[in-house]
Formats: structure tokens, C-alpha cells, sequence
């Protein structure tokens, strides 16, 4: 359960902030949206979730390298993907970050050291490790975040991505978010042990659980984790942060009347909010600055999604193969 | 570098000459690439052991050392969404199977996710990765050492699948893989392994999508994949004795598939043989005579059989598993009673049968 105050220093929160609140409007506007039938693919929203990815990919360098799954807006726009392409994207139009033939399932901006992310559950995770070996080859000090929920320690590609990248010291911090479903079945339905962290340290990972809510104790972790790992030869480690999706699984909805879990579930989630609580730590002239640029930013990603094109027909047949 | 697809490259001068096993020019084009390409690495279970996948990555771990040469946990799943991944980043993974039946463990990364990534990432990202596998017959191997599963691929737009049938297209092919910025299933036949074909010394490639016709004959067309072009072959001879001429056509990359030289072919001879080394049903012989029987042009019409496996489980018993496989006998009898409908009765001289059976294969490749 989120506890504890979060401390660091003022340019820190603020960029935090910034990141926090990107990713909250963007998706706040996409829900708002939503109901017009302009956004062209199912969106799983990370509202609520915010705080895991951004306060990992804030430990990370520009070059470094993340994965994400189909709840991935939050990874994206934390690693600085570019926010006109993802809207286009979700658009279907070609100016897209996929040219429009992903969708928000399949976000990718390598430029921005962003993977793509995929639809089926876990399946990032592999090719994320894969990455990180041409990484550790290139021996540049780079590293990979893998994105993904607790429903992907379920599939057993997990387990064996674990072990390989413990054998071979890869440079990989796989970052589970828990969130505490998977769709709408409780862990309590899906896990015999409930230790996820002892699971993991059996394959040989450093590995701990955080509150993830608490954007700069994850910061703080994974700074701790990755920083070994550029130095080469210390190989993986493991976050579990425990967080909560407030909306449904799809959609830009909440489903707390949908009977499968309670609305005094989120409560303590919704107080230990860290876009509240990282806004209420920072100077209101600092905090109005970033909010009305990030509200300009999210708006300008409209705009350009409404002003670019649907692709040509030609596009179907094109990228089939490179 | 030469590309000598369709052709028969007989006259190629001495360095052509050289007679080389399909399984020696396996090791020897990743070798070379390797060699070319410091991007290129070999992984799979087994790779590096005193076997060497049946001598098919011999040398390899001497020469480029365990950085670039390891096998791996049996995690087949992951481990190909590894390759992927390393792929996407540059490099260009081989990844080796001994059984093409373990492919089955990989699905989910080679169809969601390799042949996906390049279109549904917009071109962002490439896959130059490349899947070699073996089919395995004989001595029994059964029905999970045995299976010839291509077109299970061939049906997924993204991958290129190629089957080769000797050893000089082994090499070009592999080679040509290994430089094809997508992924490819490379299919191997352990049956083929110990054949010989005249192979260049040098790197060349065999460029995919174009079939190789390996038999010239106006009578019938047969097309045989993998292991059963050679034994096509070998039916055409047997033909050859009741006086019946085939052209016995190799797709080589059944994904591109060169379908028009199988057509051109067919229109000439009135009557397609497909001989797969796989279950006729949803397969690649089904895939090829669908498409010439949808032949945009058709100067005259086309009589058309398929074999394969035994729409059943592939026994271990020799008893049964002589039955499961289309054989050169068999093949020309399907062949003769194409060409002479009304005389059903000739079946192969089973001594003749026997003995092209039994007969090393030594080129014309």
C-alpha cells in the first residue's frame, strides 16, 4: 500500500512532474476524445499507473532503450517518444508513429529508444532481452527497461527470458507493473504464490518490490539497478512496483460498477496519487509553467493528428517485408 | 559473388567442380558470412556440442569463438524473441533447430512478432534473422522428429520460407538468408545431408523466388519440395524407362514462390505432379496448384495430382513408415497414370525402383 514522502530535489520533481502530467492529460484527452470515434484502436489507459514508468525511464539516459506492452502510453511518452506521432498514430493517420498500421497496441519511436510494444501478453519481453545482448555487445554502457504486467509473469517466456539474461549478465532491468489484475481476474484467482520477488531471486536476480506510487523511490531504484549494469558484467535486475489501473481494462471508462472489484479499492491508490502529490511538492509558478506548456503540447498532438492524412491505399501492401 | 539461379551450373570452371555434402556447405556459407559480417552470430541448442547439429555448425565455435557461436537454455520461445530483438537492434541472428517439430515452441514470436514487426511498427524496425531447421525421416523418428511444417508458414505474410534441395542451393540460400533483411525459415532435410553437388568455393547467393528446373520434359511436369525434389528426380527416371519425359521443377523458396515456372511448365506438359514433403491438406502443394489452376492466362487446360505424407501421424515402424512417405516408385506411377490415363496397370520394375532408390545422388547441382 502507497506510503512514505517522496524527496528529492526541486529540478527533479519537476521534471517528474512534467512527465507525470504529460502522460495523465495525454490520456485524459484521449479518453475525452474517445467517445467521437476519431481515435481508431482499442486504448488501454495507464491512468493511474503513471509514476512506474516515469520515474524508471527518468534514471535512464536518452540512448538507453525501453519496451513496453499494450497499456504502453505511459512508457512511451516517458522515454520521450514523440507525442504528435503517437496521437497520429491512435488516429490511423500517416504521419503515425506505425504510419497508422498499429494503433496504441503498437507504439514505437526508436529514435527515442522506444520498442515496440506488442498485444500479446509478455511477448516484448524476449525481444527486449535480445536487444540488450546487441547492447552488451556494443559495450557503450546502453541499457533496456522491459515493461510488463503481472499477468506476463504468468507466461512461461518470462521465466525463460529470466534465466537467460541472468546467465549471460545482460543489461536489462524488467520492470513488472503490478496492477493486481489481469483483465479483470485478481491475482488471488491466477497466483499459487503471491511472493513474486522470492520467485524471482531464485532465477538468480536482484529483485525488489516498490511502492508505485512513489515516483522517486522507483527513480531512485532503478537508478541503483542500471547503474551497475553500464559498467558491464552485473547483469539484470528486477522491480516489482505495485500500482493500480484506475479505468477499465480498454476504454476510456472506469468499471468499478462492472462487479469485479470495488470502488474502496481505489481509494488509497487515488490518495496516494503521485501526479497530485508531486504537483502539490513543487512551486505553484513552476507547476502552472509546465502544465499550461504540457497542456499546449497534448493540444498541438491533436491538432496534428486532426490536420494529417489517412494513408494511402498503397500503404496496405507496403512493409509487408523490409 | 554469383547467382546462378535456374540454371545448371555445370561449366563453371574448376572452382565448380569442387564436390561438396549439403550438410558441409551449410557450415561452410555461415562460415563465410560470418567471415564478411561480424554482425552474424549462431545460437540454438546444441550448436556448439561434439555433434554439431548432425555437422551442420562444424568449425564454427573454433573459428569465431563462444561470443559469437552458444547454445542455449531449451526456452525456444524466448530464445527466438532473443534473436528477434538482437535483429531489431542489428544484428543478424541465426538461430538453429535441430527438428523443425520444435518450431511449434516458437510460434508465437516468429508469427506475432517477427513477421508482424516491420509492418505493424510502420518500417521502423527490420527482422533479419534466420531460422534454420531440419526435418528429420527414417530410422524411426516418429511423429514429433519428422514433421514438414512450411507452409504453416508460408500462410504468414512477413516470413520467407526456402527449402533447398542440395547442396549448392544450401549454401546460396543460406548465405542469401543471412543478407535478407527479413526474417526466413531456412527448411533442411537430414535425408539430404550426406549429398553431394558441385558448390563454388567462393560466397554466392541463390536469390529466393525463383524455381530451379532440374529435369527437362515435355510429357509432365512434377514438382517435388525439399527432400521429394530428389526423389522426384529419381521417379523421372524410372518414367524416363516407360518412355515418359518430366520436368521436374524446385520451387527452392516456397515463400516468395515462384509460381510462374511452374506454369509455363504445366501449360507446356498438361498435367502438374506436386510432390510434397508434408501433409497434402491446407499445404504447399494445395498453395501451388490453387494458383496455377487460377492462372490468369490459360492456353489449355491443366490435369493436376498431389502426394505427400499420410493424412496420419508419422509411424516409427518401418512397416508403417515406408507407407507414410510418397516414394520415387510411387511417384512415377501417379506420374504414368497423369500421362496415360487409359493404362493404369505400369508400376515401376521393382528392382529399378529399388536401385534409384538406393542411388547417391551426385548433381547435376
Amino acid at each position: 500500500m502507497p506510503d512514505g514522502a517522496l524527496r528529492a530535489d526541486a529540478e527533479t520533481l519537476e521534471r517528474l512532474y512534467r512527465k507525470l502530467y504529460l502522460t495523465r492529460r495525454f490520456e485524459e484527452v484521449v479518453a475525452d476524445i474517445y467517445p467521437t470515434d476519431k481515435i481508431k484502436s482499442p486504448v488501454h489507459l495507464s491512468i493511474g499507473q503513471e509514476a512506474v514508468a516515469v520515474g524508471v525511464c527518468d534514471a535512464l539516459r536518452a540512448d538507453d532503450v525501453v519496451s513496453g506492452t499494450y497499456r504502453g502510453h505511459a512508457a512511451y511518452l516517458a522515454k520521450d517518444g514523440d507525442a504528435n506521432a503517437m496521437m497520429a498514430e491512435l488516429f490511423g493517420k500517416d504521419s503515425g508513429c506505425a504510419r497508422g498500421k498499429g494503433g496504441s497496441m503498437h507504439l514505437v519511436d526508436i529514435a527515442h529508444g522506444v520498442l515496440g510494444s506488442s498485444a500479446v501478453v509478455g511477448s516484448t519481453v524476449p525481444i527486449a532481452m535480445g536487444y540488450a545482448f546487441a547492447l552488451q555487445r556494443e559495450g557503450r554502457g546502453r541499457v533496456v527497461a522491459a515493461f510488463f504486467g503481472d499477468g506476463a509473469t504468468e507466461e512461461g517466456v518470462l521465466w525463460e527470458s529470466l534465466n537467460f539474461a541472468a546467465l549471460h549478465k545482460l543489461p536489462i532491468l524488467f520492470v513488472c507493473e503490478n496492477n493486481g489484475y489481469a483483465i479483470h481476474e485478481p491475482i488471488e484467482k491466477r497466483w499459487a504464490v503471491r511472493d513474486l520477488i522470492a520467485k524471482v531471486a531464485a532465477f538468480g536476480l536482484p529483485a525488489s518490490r516498490i511502492d508505485g506510487s512513489d515516483v522517486v523511490a522507483i527513480r531512485a531504484a532503478a537508478a541503483s539497478a542500471v547503474a551497475p549494469m553500464r559498467r558491464g558484467a552485473h547483469g539484470p535486475s528486477f522491480m516489482e512496483c505495485t500500482t493500480y489501473r484506475w479505468r477499465e481494462h480498454v476504454g476510456p471508462n472506469a468499471d468499478f460498477d462492472a462487479g469485479y472489484r470495488s470502488r474502496a479499492e481505489l481509494e488509497p491508490w487515488a490518495a496516494a496519487d503521485a501526479v497530485t502529490r508531486v504537483g502539490a511538492m513543487i512551486g505553484a509558478a513552476a507547476r502552472q509553467t509546465i502544465e499550461s506548456e504540457v497542456d499546449r503540447q497534448v493540444r498541438d498532438a491533436v491538432a496534428f493528428a486532426e490536420q494529417s492524412s489517412m494513408p494511402a491505399s498503397i500503404e496496405l501492401k507496403t512493409h509487408v517485408f523490409a | 559473388m554469383s547467382s546462378l539461379n535456374g540454371k545448371v551450373p555445370a561449366s563453371n570452371g574448376a572452382r565448380a567442380g569442387r564436390m561438396l555434402r549439403y550438410v558441409d556447405a551449410l557450415a561452410e556459407a555461415v562460415a563465410q558470412e560470418m567471415e564478411r559480417d561480424r554482425r552474424v552470430f549462431v545460437y540454438g541448442l546444441d550448436v556448439d556440442d561434439h555433434k554439431r547439429i548432425q555437422g551442420s555448425t562444424t568449425g564454427l565455435l573454433e573459428r569465431f569463438g563462444a561470443e559469437r557461436v552458444f547454445t542455449t537454455p531449451l526456452s525456444e520461445d524466448a530464445m527466438t524473441g532473443f534473436g528477434i530483438g538482437a535483429a531489431m537492434a542489428g544484428m543478424r541472428p541465426v538461430h538453429v533447430h535441430i527438428r523443425m517439430d520444435f518450431l511449434m515452441l516458437c510460434m508465437n514470436q516468429l508469427v506475432n512478432m517477427a513477421a508482424k514487426a516491420h509492418y505493424m511498427y510502420g518500417g521502423a524496425v527490420s527482422v533479419p534473422m534466420v531460422v534454420r531447421c531440419m526435418i528429420g525421416k527414417s530410422w524411426g523418428q516418429g511423429a514429433q522428429h519428422s514433421q514438414g511444417l512450411h507452409s504453416m508458414f508460408m500462410h504468414v505474410p512477413g516470413l520467407k520460407v526456402v527449402a533447398p534441395s542440395n547442396a549448392y542451393d544450401a549454401k546460396g540460400c543460406l548465405i542469401a538468408a543471412i543478407r535478407d533483411d527479413n526474417p526466413v525459415i531456412f527448411v533442411e532435410h537430414r535425408l539430404l545431408y550426406p549429398t553431394e553437388a558441385p558448390v563454388p568455393v567462393e560466397p554466392f547467393v541463390v536469390e529466393f523466388g525463383r524455381a530451379r528446373v532440374m529435369r527437362r520434359g515435355e510429357d509432365l511436369t512434377i514438382v517435388g519440395i525439399s527432400n521429394m525434389a530428389i526423389e522426384c528426380l529419381r521417379a523421372a527416371e524410372l518414367l524416363a524407362e516407360a518412355g515418359i519425359a518430366a520436368d521436374v521443377i524446385d520451387p527452392v523458396s516456397l515463400a516468395p514462390l515462384d509460381v510462374d515456372t511452374i506454369i509455363q511448365s504445366a501449360e507446356q506438359t498438361g498435367r502438374l505432379l506436386v510432390v510434397d514433403n508434408a501433409w497434402t491438406n491446407c499445404g504447399a502443394s494445395a498453395e501451388i496448384v490453387a494458383r496455377v489452376a487460377e492462372r490468369p492466362v490459360r492456353n489449355r487446360s491443366i490435369r493436376f495430382e498431389r502426394m505427400g505424407f499420410a493424412p496420419t501421424t508419422c509411424p516409427t515402424t518401418p512397416a508403417l513408415e515406408q507407407e507414410f512417405y510418397p516414394n520415387p516408385s510411387r511417384i512415377a506411377a501417379v506420374g504414368y497414370r497423369l500421362v496415360r490415363p487409359g493404362d493404369g496397370k505400369w508400376v515401376p520394375d521393382p528392382r529399378r525402383a529399388e536401385l534409384s532408390y538406393q542411388v547417391q545422388f551426385r548433381g547435376p547441382f
